[in-house]
């Protein structure tokens, strides 16, 4: 008999008022009884609509059965036949809007917890099961990825499990890209990256860090090399700033600057040897999850207030509901319908303000939202020391400057086709290179099409 | 890992080593710079290549002991090895078609000209090379500015050694002397390089400057290292490290570079006292 409740089994968290203090992860995750209790939920439902809204299109019902039979290394088995990172996927994927969003049991009340699901197994396996991986038999390929990041880690993986020879190029001194640099450890504890990483390199890929493809090595070089194809996942790296006059005060920092500081250099540690900027008052200017990372970060760090400055209302903000509800009980306050338009500093060009204004909804524009529009005479200083620009970011243009014939669109992302195939012979791209920042999974999927287009493409070579 | 092949110590401050890193060796072109860390825990920190040598697969370094991980850099000996060493980054200099050049050096600095005042003697540029130290027992690579150069002018603080004076003075006495330079390309601390600019552009001579500030991943993505060159923003490790010593903000440039100055101060006052304990 399923368990119709009409609510998910309530994550277990770390209390707000004492996580705010610490990077431990936030939310606990599940026992073997809430875990049964939540899979007992799903109806099984044959057609699988949950199945068509996942990126990488993970059986979810098969999984889920298998815990119902408390089978967990049957579930396991089940969700890395589709993916390389289901500890990670389970806590940063936008389920919501994914899977959960197609599932039979959100029309009346909510959805199957299947997030929560994933990433109980992926870590009640982590924690239990001690087991080589398989070895593919080896097809004498090689093949070059560039970025050790979600979309490069997954192509590499699928790529290795059908026996191809992979090298990952990664500019950093460690792997995981955006898992290691920018997701805070309360959101992905950094363990969890290196332990999916090290599955990785179990199943033999070889992971080279420290080489800026573009840099010590062009694409044509790896061709010459002796890699028979190559695969982009350079992502999203470049910050953007607003342009506004006082942007370059001392204090004032791209989210990536201030999140790599602390997540890839650890540098909320008492031990560590990157110093970083601990702000009074903070004000993180953006309305996406990199946004309330930062300030989640910057309370973490200390700081009395930290504001969230979005320009549109709560309704619009591209952060995940979670993600925005996390914040707030953490103590976030939210300035929304607000918009910088000039900081302001002290004497010794430190952090001394924020200039803003008002703004209300006019008409939709071209991405559907209301556009902001500003409120005459309503400007207003901010008491701040410290401001985190969040306002997005855009593709690393190192590689496509590097590489004859590699077609861009106007945004600097490279074009592809669906396959991932881009106007060069043999190279093939995905993640947020190809479609500018967005979510990990997608980079994983991107990654996952690739990996077929080059099996396929040279298998008929 | 990184292996040390070889460590020099150039004066009580300044230190060279030779890293094997046969990708940037094979790569690196003067004026472009490489990321290390010494050890897992180890912060990021740029350094300027100052010699390559693509077939033994080594990069050399010089770098002065400023602060917590230089000093750890410094006691990391011949044969042990760094963590990480990544590069080239940066733009190469550019230097094709110069036909007389003012290569000016201060300090440590003079550790990053001379690669340069090495590639333009090599394409055959009359190269003057004007290097200033605070005294004697600070003098580093005169024989390879000697080398590199068809003159060399060398400026002590306290007059110690070579001339008394500031490399500012040598260089406008060799433009009123009648010299007529192509280009100036200055390299060391901001504030020299903020007066050799102030200078060069009174006699209108295109001036070069390479930009060091503060930065984490040097590819562009943290922004970090972000300076205003001609009223536009623009990033030192993609866009540079050199830059057109006239249109630099060298006021903002110098304000950002203290950043993290107290923090720094203390964390290299802990470490000193670590070595102490050892030694």
């Amino acid at each position: 008999m399923p368990n119709m409740s009409l609510e998910k089994n309530k994550m277990p968290h770390q209390d707000p008022n004492v996580r705010n203090k610490n990077f431990q992860e936030v939310a606990l995750g599940y026992t073997l009884e809430q875990a049964k209790d939540e899979a007992e939920r799903c109806l099984g439902c044959k057609h699988k609509p949950c199945v068509g809204g996942c990126p990488v299109a993970i059986d979810i019902p098969a999984f889920i059965a298998k815990i119902k039979e408390e089978d967990l290394e049957g579930a396991y088995e089940i969700i890395n036949r589709s993916s390389s990172l289901p500890a990670v996927c389970g806590r940063v994927c936008p389920q919501e809007t994914q899977c959960e969003a197609k599932c039979v049991r959100g029309i009346k009340g909510e959805p199957v917890a299947i997030g929560r699901l994933e990433r109980f197994v992926a870590d009640w396996h982590r924690l239990n099961v001690e087991k080589e991986p398989a070895l593919a038999a080896k097809n004498g390929h090689k093949v070059a990825v560039i970025g050790a990041g979600p979309a490069g880690l997954t192509c590499a993986g699928d790529l290795a499990k059908a026996g191809y020879e992979v090298t990952v190029f990664e500019a950093l001194h460690v792997a995981g890209g955006v898992l290691v640099y920018g997701i805070p450890e309360f959101r992905l504890p950094k363990a969890i990256v290196h332990a999916e990483i090290d599955k990785l390199k179990k199943i033999g890929v070889t992971i080279e860090t420290n080489t800026v493809v573009g840099k010590a090595v062009s694409v044509d070089e790896l061709f010459s090399e002796g890699f028979e194809a190559i695969f982009i996942g350079s992502g999203a790296g470049l910050p953007r700033f607003m342009g506004i006059p006082g942007e370059n005060f001392n204090g004032v920092f791209s989210a990536n600057e201030f999140l790599t500081r602390i997540n890839l250099m650890k540098a909320y540690r008492d031990d560590a040897n990157t110093p970083v900027h601990h702000g009074k008052n903070v004000a993180v200017v953006g309305g996406g999850n990199v946004a309330m990372d930062a300030a989640r970060c910057a309370k973490r760090l200390g700081a009395e207030n930290v504001y969230i400055v979005y320009r549109r209302s709560l309704d619009e903000m591209p952060a995940r509901k979670e993600e925005v509800e996390h914040a707030m009980e953490e103590g976030i306050i939210f300035k929304t319908l607000c918009n910088p338009v000039e900081i302001t500093g002290n004497e010794n060009k430190f952090v001394s303000g924020m200039k803003c204004v008002e703004m209300e909804l006019g008409e939709p524009d071209a991405s559907g939202r209301r556009r902001p529009v500003e409120k005459p005479d309503s400007e207003f200083m901010l008491d701040v020391d410290c401001v985190i620009m969040s306002i997005g970011t855009s593709p690393n243009p190192l590689i496509k400057s590097t590489t004859e014939g590699l077609e861009t669109n106007a945004h600097g992302c490279i074009v592809t086709n669906e396959g991932g195939l881009t106007s060069r012979e043999g190279v093939y791209a995905g993640g947020d290179a190809v479609t500018g920042a967005a979510t990990v999974i997608l980079a994983m999927g991107a990654g996952k099409t690739a990996a077929q287009s080059i099996d396929e493409y040279l298998k008929n070579k | 890992m990184y292996p040390i092949i070889k460590r020099k110590e150039l004066n009580p401050t300044v230190t060279l080593l030779e890293v094997k890193a046969p990708r940037v060796a094979k790569k690196a072109k003067a004026g472009q710079f490489i990321i290390l860390r010494v050890d897992e825990a180890g912060e990021r920190i740029p350094l300027t290549v100052a010699d390559t040598n693509p077939e033994a697969g080594t990069v050399t370094i010089i770098f002065q002991i400023v602060g917590a991980t230089t000093e750890k850099l410094n006691h990391i000996p011949e044969g042990g090895s760094l963590h990480d060493f990544v590069g080239p980054l940066g733009v190469p200099s550019r230097i094709e078609g110069l036909k007389k050049v003012a290569v000016v050096g201060g300090g440590v600095g003079c550790a990053i000209a001379y690669p340069i005042a090495k590639a333009l003697h090599q394409q055959g540029t009359e190269v003057h090379s004007i290097v200033g130290f605070r005294n004697k027992d600070l003098v580093i690579l005169e024989e390879e500015f000697k080398n590199a150069s068809d003159l060399v002018k060398i400026m002590t603080d306290d007059g110690s050694y070579g001339e008394k004076g500031l490399v500012t003075n040598a260089l406008k006495e060799l433009i009123d002397s009648g010299e007529q330079y192509d280009e100036v390309i200055a390299i060391g601390p901001l504030v020299m390089m903020k007066f050799v600019a102030q200078l060069t552009k009174e006699y209108g001579i295109k001036t070069t400057v390479s930009m060091n500030p503060i930065m984490i991943d040097g590819t562009g993505m943290c922004g970090g290292c972000r300076l205003t060159v001609g009223g536009k923003t623009k990033f030192a490790c993609v866009d540079g490290p050199d830059f057109d010593g006239h249109e630099v903000d060298f006021d903002e440039a110098i304000q950002r570079s203290r950043m993290y100055f107290e923090t720094e101060r203390h964390h290299h006052e802990e470490t000193c006292n670590l070595f102490k304990g050892v030694e």
